[in-house]
């Protein structure tokens, strides 16, 4: 572990992947060569410029980028605490911040020369925003989705075939996000010569939780620049939900050297941490192997990856990705938990003081924020990465709500 | 030298290869496997590949992977896997057995304390899917002062400059991987397999087993003209599978299985 000093020289992970004990390759062997040539064709386009000029063309005139940080007057108002600015991350294309991941992994595939992509999908927004650069870039794509994510976000599953793109709703394990996580590696071990796997968080083997990282950090990025010329300084908190945790890390990084930012994860404590219902390792896994790299893992003590739950199908996930594993253990981030029915009123304060509807991913964030700008008071602030919007769960909240 | 090695050796002094079967541990319960087990070695197993009962075993094809899930919901993990091994010893001294699965179990059990059981249960080869030989160092380390042999999986994919960093690390026999894809996948390509092992050869003197996609005894007989070893897995799976509620039915069509194979490779 080091010490606080060290993050003014933040430069994880290794060469091989590791933050501290976590990160890593644990692929199987068929995987290894074509991850290595991954790793390769990314470092050249790192520095490339022309890859970066690309990048940032597809995010500014296709995304829509930079999104705002707006201040959420009202509700501070209302709570009567610390200023909440929020990044308008649900103004983006296709409605969440998946999408700056898929526009740079999109552009490394193409690279490479791959015609065929794979995406796993929880909540369904990376699978539409994976569907979206697919069709854009007239690539085959298929998107692998649990049977009962494919239920609860219908919504998105017709997105996707709309756009194209063949979705297959896994009925193996749980049926849920790690599912589809392992049926894409399936398919990926099948058809590695012309398949590109766009993985959809921080996690997967090195270099993906490396390289997610790098493309979502254009959150943090805008976030630094834009607190300092519309409020100046640096905010004092930020806090983003964490399933795999891309949009929270994207949020993050840029800061990690900034000490005096505290950063808070919110996890899915689903029906509560003290019963099996939650999707919270980092508050109550432990260190494992999952999904090709070390890190927390929700799982008994045979290793048997346990069945998570979430309102939000984007949080029901019992790993996590590595570099949080690390925040954690090294104390640089702290990791807490919102239930599903602190989620659910946060949505609806959200929705109602702000008119803004949130995804409910999101919404875990949201209800933490609350929670923490009347702890730190008033002259502080606090800024939410608010990641996705909630019109993709309407059905769920209705449903919860009863007829209204 | 090792049991694994030893065997090995028999077999070449009598111009025969081996037949390495695999079943998953606890489908259909153990006491079925472990009378599954002694059936095999009488009808011409010379290694036994037990697969350790894991919730996301994502490199494994539909059969496999059902039965996975088949010994997980019976509350299976790696701490009955080696209950049973110490149970086929009481009356099987000989046949090696060889442990594959997945590393998380291995994690939550600890290295140290899992060597030391599987060492006294009965152990011979451990085969960790998702640990490739550059994560592998200390558990590499740990399983040799127990005497396991760590075996490794070798790919179509697997370069010329990794195969010597596998000669390194690897013992017992290396598993080749006959095709790009899960278990039990499509249909093995002889002359591919053929040209691959004898690439493995050029860095590894080690006796190379092929896995994946050998389901019948014409297969293995060509595919053993050029390896040591032949493993098969999803065949047999799907036998405990289908005849789940026939166990007559279940061991006969097991015992027909088998001699198929090890008829074919004396």
């Amino acid at each position: 572990m080091m010490n606080q000093k060290d993050f003014k020289h933040y430069t994880l992970p290794d060469e091989k992947g590791h933050f501290g004990i976590f990160g890593g390759n644990f692929s199987s062997e068929t995987l290894i060569d074509p991850i290595k040539r991954l790793e390769i064709e990314y470092e050249k386009c790192k520095n490339d410029k022309l890859f970066e000029q690309e990048f940032h063309y597809d995010l500014k005139h296709y995304v829509g980028r930079e999104t705002p940080l707006y201040f959420a007057e009202n509700l501070t108002n209302k709570i009567g605490g610390a200023n909440l600015y929020f990044k308008r991350e649900d103004l983006n294309h296709t409605g969440a911040h998946k999408v700056n991941n898929t526009i740079g992994q999109a552009l490394v595939a193409k690279r490479m020369g791959k015609t065929r992509i794979i995406a796993e999908t929880g909540a369904g927004q990376h699978g539409v925003a994976t569907a979206t650069i697919a069709a854009r870039l007239g690539l085959k794509c298929v998107v692998y989705m649990g049977e009962v994510d494919v239920k609860r976000q219908a919504l998105n599953v017709f997105r996707m075939k709309l756009l194209g793109a063949e979705v297959v709703s896994v009925t193996s394990g749980s049926k849920t996000l790690k599912d589809a996580l392992n049926e894409a590696m399936r398919d990926w071990v099948t058809n590695v010569d012309d398949t590109f796997y766009i993985i959809g968080t921080v996690a997967g083997p090195h270099p993906y939780p490396m390289m997610v990282r790098d493309f979502q950090s254009v959150i943090g990025k805008e976030t630094k620049k834009q607190f300092s010329e519309q409020f100046g300084g640096l905010p004092d908190a930020l806090v983003a939900c964490v399933g795999g945790g891309s949009n929270a890390i994207g949020l993050f990084h840029p800061f990690i050297e900034d000490t005096s930012v505290e950063m808070y994860g919110v996890e899915a404590a689903g029906l509560g941490l003290d019963t099996d219902k939650h999707s919270a390792p980092l508050n109550k896994g432990k260190p494992g192997v999952l999904h090709g790299n070390r890190t927390y893992v929700v799982c008994d003590q045979n290793g048997q990856i346990g069945e998570t739950h979430s309102i939000s199908a984007g949080l029901d996930y019992p790993g996590v990705g590595p570099e949080h594993s690390y925040l954690k253990d090294s104390g640089r981030a702290k990791y807490v938990a919102v239930d599903d029915h602190e989620a659910l009123e946060a949505f609806h304060t959200l929705t109602r003081v702000e008119g803004i509807l949130p995804a409910l991913e999101t919404s875990h964030a949201v209800a933490y924020a609350i929670k923490l700008a009347k702890e730190m008071g008033k002259g502080k602030s606090i800024v939410v990465n608010l990641s996705g919007r909630g019109d993709k769960d309407i059905d769920t909240v209705k449903n919860l709500m009863g007829n209204i | 030298m090792s049991k694994i090695s030893s065997v090995f050796q028999d077999l070449k002094d009598k111009n025969q290869k081996a037949f390495i079967p695999f079943i998953t541990a606890g489908d259909g319960g153990m006491e079925l496997t472990l009378e599954l087990m002694h059936q095999l070695v009488d009808d011409g197993a010379s290694i036994i590949e037990l697969g350790v009962p894991f919730s996301d075993p994502m490199a494994d094809g539909p059969v496999i992977a059902k039965s996975h899930e088949r010994s997980v919901a019976r509350g299976y993990g790696l701490a009955n896997v080696l209950e049973l091994v110490s149970k086929f010893r009481e009356t099987n001294d000989t046949t090696p057995i060889v442990l594959m699965g997945y590393l998380n179990p291995i994690e939550m059990f600890g290295y140290e304390d899992f060597a030391n059981a599987a060492r006294s249960a009965g152990v011979d080869g451990v085969l960790v899917v998702d640990m490739p030989p550059e994560e592998s160092q200390e558990l590499k380390r740990i399983l040799s002062n127990s005497e396991i042999d760590f075996i490794f999986l070798v790919a179509p994919t697997t370069t010329d400059e990794r195969l010597k960093f596998l000669s390194q690390v690897a013992s017992g026999f290396i598993y080749f991987v006959s095709l790009k894809g899960v278990t039990g996948a499509g249909n093995i390509n002889v002359d591919e397999v053929a040209s691959n092992l004898s690439r493995i050869r050029k860095y590894i003197s080690l006796p190379v087993g092929v896995g994946f996609g050998i389901k019948d005894g014409k297969t293995a007989k060509e595919i053993s003209a050029k390896s040591d070893a032949i493993i098969v897995g999803s065949v047999l799976v799907s036998i405990v599978d289908e005849f789940s509620n026939d166990k007559n039915k279940l061991m006969s069509q097991m015992k027909e299985k088998s001699l198929e194979i090890s008829q074919v490779l004396r």
